[in-house]
């Protein structure tokens, strides 16, 4: 199976997720977008790892994933908490970071 | 550091002959304590403060005093040297040395400056013995004797430096000393204000100064006298003639000379002691002494010479003319100063055959305006300070010995026949007459009419201070208390009468057999006589100048004598009277012409600083400002519409790469 | 070692004193007594530095490498001009301290502070003037605008904020141009050298075989600079804001010292760097120079604020301080140096004054004083030497300097030393004016009569804001401590005057260094080509 189609599905799945974050206002799901679009770069990662038959790239994967999961840890917490206070998840809500 | 490097010693050239210099021996090896002693005076009495109240004014006296003796000394020893070996030079230490400039703390002992020591610590020990009395109950006693003392140490440098900064140290020194006493009434707004009107008119001339000095250096490498006089005949006419100016500039502000004379009048705001020692003896005529003391630049250039007389003449008559108009006796007497001075600058802008006569002029003028300013301060004194002679009267009676001193001062100025002023201005008119040509009958003619005129405004002054109607009695002074004239003491009458025997035999005893003359021959070369075909013969100008002097004092008598004086000045009078008592509107054009549009510049400019030239500081501050309060508004707070920008340059760049790529 | 110890001691003085927040007295005591002890290592330095003949350029040299990879280095050095400068702070620090013992502080800050930072300023100015690297030198150039940014921002007058930021801005302004030309100078030694490097000395070396083109551009950067900090008009107008504003201690070492590294940058950085560039650019200079004589004192007459018209005589003396060094000659440049001291000594001395008198009548404005010679004579005879020093009075110090500038320059540059001249009839001008108009005449003015009245007292020509917060106090003279403060610098100013050699002569062999630097022969006597 050549190599091109798991590119295509990566750019296919990263610009889901780019465009997800463009559209969607609840914050949770404009996370989830952003995850999707880290995993789709992952995904091009490996797979160049393969073609080029080099470790590099799937070590760069993990250095991904570590940082998506303290994204995750910090993000959702910043989320939660302007859910308390705000009792709302909407992301064009939270604007008071403006002139 | 390097030796001066002369880059001009070419051939030197000079037309006068110059003195052999060599080192001082002797008494004149302590010649700096000349000026020192009046200078420790002066700090110890600025430094002592209250201490120094009771005993000040003695240490003032003593120091001056001092310093007379010392002169003395010198001048006898000198004396007895010959005349080849007066010129002595004393350096102290390197002033300033950088690189090839070398300004010595140096004096020059010479005939010259040796008859200005004594002409300064002479009449200035007199005068410091007459403020003990006219000063006694001064508050500002002790203040006043200090900045006496420093004006002597001034001038004192003044001239003993022998070199052209150390000059203009003495010459700006003696400016200050003069700030401090015309301003001495601090109270006063009009003595402030003459003070710095006196300073500044001296600046501008100090500019000159200092600018021929610039002049010196960039031409000839040394400021020194020696070198400066040794290597001046190596300049083109041009630059000989711009040193000549400017030096001259430098003379007219400090002698209240046509242009810068406005300043002398005002100055009379100062204590009357100070007029007659500052305003009259001896700082005022520094810009002959400076003339004087140049003459080896000043020989070599007719042109420079003849706009020296050109402001003589044009100074003594204006001088001569105000003075007819003034009721303020110290006024009058102002104006007679202007224009005795100007009689001197004449003098030494003919040359050669002037030089001496100029000196001469200023030494017995030295004596009889000290002797009249300080009868003046006698008059004053008695009449509670007032001095307008409109208010006097018929004071005669009641203060003998200074009416007497007085008088003879006055005979003296109008140049009554054998009394000093008689010698002296007669020599420098018959030296004006034989002059050739235009200058001859120009200079000649203006010297005459302004004796006329002199006689008859010093007749005028006599008459109506010290003779007819008392018209005091009937008056009360401005505080409120009435006029009880009386004779001042004898600390004050014995220096008049010093004073006054000067007036009298000082001509006489320096003319005859040419004693002066023969005595600074070293310093100012030989006197030339009087050369044939100049426009009247000497032997008849004597009789036409005392002619026109009795004509004067005759006017007089008729004008002022005939009829009783008003107390109130008369008010509509001719043209003419109005402007003699305008100052021949002097001040007015200063104002119109330097002080008003200088005021306005400066107002203007304030205006263009603050607004312009901040503006534009500003200006670019608040647009900058403004611009990033309008790019903030980019800043909207939705999250989406960043991360669409994001997106929209993230595309923009891999476009850009692309293009760049496969382009 | 001894100008490390020199630039560190009083570092550590501040550090040592601002922790003492609660202990006014002890804090003052303690930076004194670092004070002083600086002074006694400058004058150790004076003796150490060596005027013979063959002297290095250089002296009390030291040298450790900083950040090799750029070629930087910590490198200390001192030559005449540096020493004399050093010397100026070393005497000003103490006489500052004495005069801010008693000084009243804004709400909320303490003498601890205010000491601290003057100790600051002070080690931060000593690395200025000795560091004979050029990056160092940037480096402390930026530094020195801190603790002089706090005093004036946190210590100074009504508008105090506004002064610190326009202060700030500006130096920082001119900084990073001339840290651009810093980095050209680098890469350019880089192409010559083979070598890049910051040293002064290898700079100096390379400077002749740089083109003209590349010179003048370095040259400008550095000249902004220099300019903004000198300041040369057009680049002027934070002084008088910064002047007024600044708490008078801060003052005195602002447009005393500071300012001075401005003109010390022109002689030791512009001219031996890009001698080609400056003399191209000498009579924009000049220009500019004489502008400021004039426009200055012009502008000095029309003041109304008395700190305010301490600032423009400044200007106008800056001018004299600029034309001298672009006069090139050794008279000229010797008179620049000198008159960097003089300067220093005479404006601070009339800061000092002026703020003595602002001290005791409550307002800054000329028109609230006059006559206060009546109550306060010494105070008035001090304010009138100190503006005979300022007008150059011969017998004063600055006499000697600006002779000596004027009479380097006229061979050169005749027509702007004439107008140079005229200059000092503008000097004499505003200072007499300003003495006649506040201490001489009768008792006037808000300040005085609201000083001397008691409160409540006959008020109606006194204005009523002065006269209230100064309700009387009275009008004292001046007490011991002011005094004391004012007759070390009395001294100098007539010591200067008459026996001005020894300090020229530790300047006479640094400045025809930088002539024979710049590569031109004096144009009379001295050095020839």
């Amino acid at each position: 199976m050549s190599p091109t189609y798991y590119l295509l599905l990566s750019a296919l799945l990263f610009a889901i997720g780019a465009v997800g974050v463009l559209v969607r206002r609840n914050a949770i799901v404009v996370f989830m977008c952003i995850e999707l679009m880290l995993n789709a770069v992952n995904l091009t990662l490996v797979t160049f790892s393969r073609i080029n038959g080099q470790l590099d790239g799937q070590v760069m994967a993990f250095f991904v994933m570590v940082v998506a999961a303290a994204e995750v840890v910090v993000g959702l917490a910043i989320i939660m908490s302007i859910f308390r206070t705000r009792r709302t998840a909407s992301v064009d809500d939270a604007n008071l970071l403006k002139y | 550091m390097n030796a001066p490097l002369n880059v001009l010693v070419a051939a030197a050239e000079t037309t006068s002959e110059l003195p052999h210099v060599g080192p001082a021996t002797g008494m004149a090896s302590l010649a700096w304590l000349l000026f020192v002693l009046p200078a420790a005076g002066a700090l110890v009495l600025f430094v002592a403060g209250r201490a120094a109240n009771k005993w000040g004014h003695w240490l003032g006296v003593l120091t001056v005093v001092a310093s007379f003796a010392l002169g003395l000394a010198i001048f006898l020893e000198t004396v007895g040297l010959p005349a080849e070996e007066r010129t002595r030079e004393i350096s102290l230490f390197d002033w300033i040395a950088v690189a090839g400039l070398h300004v010595d703390f140096g004096l020059r002992l010479d005939p010259l400056s040796l008859t200005f020591v004594l002409l300064i610590t002479g009449v200035g020990s007199l005068i410091h013995i007459y403020s003990t009395g006219y000063m006694g109950h001064d508050p500002g006693r002790r203040r006043f004797f200090a900045q006496l003392n420093l004006f002597v140490a001034a001038m004192l440098v003044l001239v003993l430096g022998n070199n052209f900064v150390m000059l203009y140290l003495g010459w700006e020194g003696v400016g200050l000393a003069s700030y401090l006493l015309i301003g001495f009434y601090q109270d006063r707004p009009s003595a402030a204000t003459a003070a710095k009107k006196a300073f500044l008119m001296n600046r501008v001339g100090d500019v000159g100064l200092a600018i021929a000095i610039f002049l010196l250096w960039t031409n000839l490498g040394t400021v020194q006298y020696t070198e400066v006089f040794e290597n001046i005949g190596t300049l083109d006419a041009g630059v000989l003639i711009a040193i000549t100016v400017l030096l001259l500039l430098g003379a007219c502000g400090k002698s209240g000379q046509f242009p810068l004379q406005a300043w002398l009048p005002d100055a009379m705001e100062g204590p009357t002691p100070v007029s007659a020692l500052i305003h009259a003896a001896t700082m005022v005529t520094a810009g002959v002494y400076l003339i004087a003391r140049t003459h080896p630049i000043y020989d070599l250039t007719t042109t420079g010479r003849l706009v020296v007389a050109l402001v003589g003449v044009v100074t003594l008559l204006i001088g001569a003319i105000i003075g007819c108009a003034y009721d303020d006796i110290k006024k009058v007497l102002a104006y007679s100063t202007v224009s005795q001075i100007g009689y001197m600058f004449l003098a030494v802008g003919l040359g050669p055959a002037g030089y001496a006569l100029g000196i001469f002029h200023l030494l017995t003028h030295g004596f009889f305006k000290a002797g009249l300013f300080l009868g003046a301060g006698s008059v004053m004194h008695a009449m509670n300070d007032d001095v307008d002679m409109r208010r006097y009267g018929g004071l005669a009676r009641y203060m003998p010995i200074t009416f007497i001193t007085f008088g003879l001062g006055y005979l003296a100025l109008i140049g009554f026949p054998f009394l000093s002023g008689y010698f002296s201005k007669d020599a420098i008119i018959e030296a004006a007459f034989a002059e050739p040509g235009w200058q001859g009958w120009a200079f000649g003619g203006a010297a005459t009419l302004a004796a006329g005129l002199t006689a008859f405004y010093m007749t005028r002054l006599v008459l109506m201070t010290f003779f007819g109607e008392k018209r005091w009695e009937k008056l009360k002074s401005a505080d409120g208390r009435d006029y009880h004239p009386h004779e001042s003491p004898i600390s004050m009458t014995a220096p008049m009468i010093v004073l006054a025997l000067g007036s009298i035999g000082a001509g006489f005893l320096l003319s005859n057999g040419h004693v002066l003359i023969d005595w600074l021959a070293p310093s100012l070369g030989e006197l030339e006589e009087h050369a044939a075909g100049g426009a009247l013969p000497h032997e008849i100008v004597p009789w036409i100048v005392v002619g026109f002097s009795a004509l004067g004092v005759l006017i007089a008598l008729l004008v002022v004598g005939g009829r009783p004086t008003p107390v109130e000045r008369p008010e509509p009078v001719s043209l003419p009277v109005r402007a003699a008592r305008r100052d021949l509107y002097a001040n007015a054009i200063n104002e119109a012409l330097i002080a008003r549009p200088g005021v306005w510049l400066s107002r203007a400019l304030v205006y263009v600083d603050n607004r312009g030239v901040d503006g534009v500081v500003n200006g670019t501050a608040a647009m900058l400002g403004g611009s990033s309060g309008r790019l903030r508004r980019l800043q909207t707070g939705f999250v989406r519409s960043y991360a669409l920008s994001m997106l929209g340059g993230t595309v923009l760049v891999v476009a850009a790469l692309l293009a760049v790529r496969f382009a | 070692m001894l100008l490390l110890i020199l630039l560190v001691l009083p570092l550590v003085g501040a550090l040592v004193v601002a922790p003492l927040k609660n202990n006014a007295a002890t804090a003052k005591l303690v930076a004194l007594a670092f004070a002083l002890a600086s002074l006694v290592l400058t004058a150790v330095t004076w003796f150490s530095y060596s005027i013979a003949e063959g002297a290095p350029r250089f002296q009390l040299e030291l040298s450790v490498p900083w950040i090799p990879a750029f070629g930087t280095s910590f490198a200390l050095g001192v030559d005449g001009i540096a020493l004399v400068m050093l010397a100026l702070i070393a005497v000003l620090v103490p006489i500052v301290m004495g005069f801010s013992w008693e000084e009243k502080l804004p709400e909320g800050r303490t003498a601890a502070g205010f000491f601290s930072l003057l100790l600051a300023t002070q080690g931060l100015l000593v690395g200025v003037f000795a560091a004979t690297d050029v990056f160092l030198f940037y480096v402390f150039f930026e530094a020195m605008l801190v603790p002089m940014y706090f005093m004036i921002g946190r210590f100074g007058g009504p508008r105090r904020q506004y002064a610190a930021v326009k202060f700030f801005l500006y130096s920082l302004f001119g900084g990073l141009i001339m840290l651009a030309s810093v980095i050209g100078l680098y890469v350019v030694s880089g192409a010559e050298l083979g070598q890049a490097t910051f040293t002064w000395v290898e700079l100096q070396r390379m400077a002749a075989s740089v083109d003209e083109t590349t010179q003048i551009w370095l040259f400008i950067g550095f000249f902004v600079a220099f300019a903004i900090k000198a300041p040369l008009v057009p680049f002027h107008t934070w002084l008088p804001d910064a002047g007024a504003e600044a708490p008078v201690g801060a003052g005195v070492l602002l447009v005393g010292v500071l300012d001075k590294v401005g003109t010390f940058g022109f002689l030791r950085y512009c001219l031996p760097l890009f001698p080609l560039a400056s003399q191209r650019l000498a009579p924009l200079v000049l220009t500019l120079a004489v502008i400021g004589i004039l426009y200055g004192a012009l502008l000095a007459v029309g003041q109304s604020d008395m700190k305010r018209f301490v600032s423009y005589t400044s200007i106008a003396h800056f001018g004299f301080i600029a034309l001298g060094i672009f006069a090139f000659s050794s008279q000229a440049f010797a008179g620049a140096t000198l008159y960097m001291v003089n300067h220093g000594i005479s404006t601070g001395m009339l800061f000092i004054v002026v703020g003595l008198v602002i001290a005791r009548g409550g307002s800054r404005l000329i028109a609230d004083y006059g006559g206060v010679h009546k109550v306060a004579p010494l105070l008035a005879g001090t304010f009138l030497v100190a503006g005979l020093s300022s007008l150059a009075l011969p017998g004063t110090n600055s006499f000697i300097s600006e002779f000596l500038v004027l009479v380097g320059s006229y061979p050169r540059q005749p027509v702007y030393t004439i107008l140079a001249t005229v200059g000092i009839i503008f000097a004499a001008l505003y200072v007499l004016w300003v003495y006649q108009r506040t201490m001489q005449g009768p008792l006037r003015g808000s300040a005085v009569l609201g000083a001397l009245e008691p409160a409540g007292g006959p008020g109606a020509m006194i204005d009523p804001d002065v006269a209230a917060k100064k309700a009387g106090t009275g009008f004292p003279d001046l007490s011991g401590r002011e005094i004391a403060v004012l007759t070390p610098l009395i001294v100098l100013v007539l010591v200067l005057g008459f026996f001005p050699g020894p300090v020229l002569d530790v300047i006479t062999p640094s400045v025809m260094a930088t002539l024979h630097e710049v590569g031109l022969p004096d144009p009379v006597g001295g050095l020839s080509q």
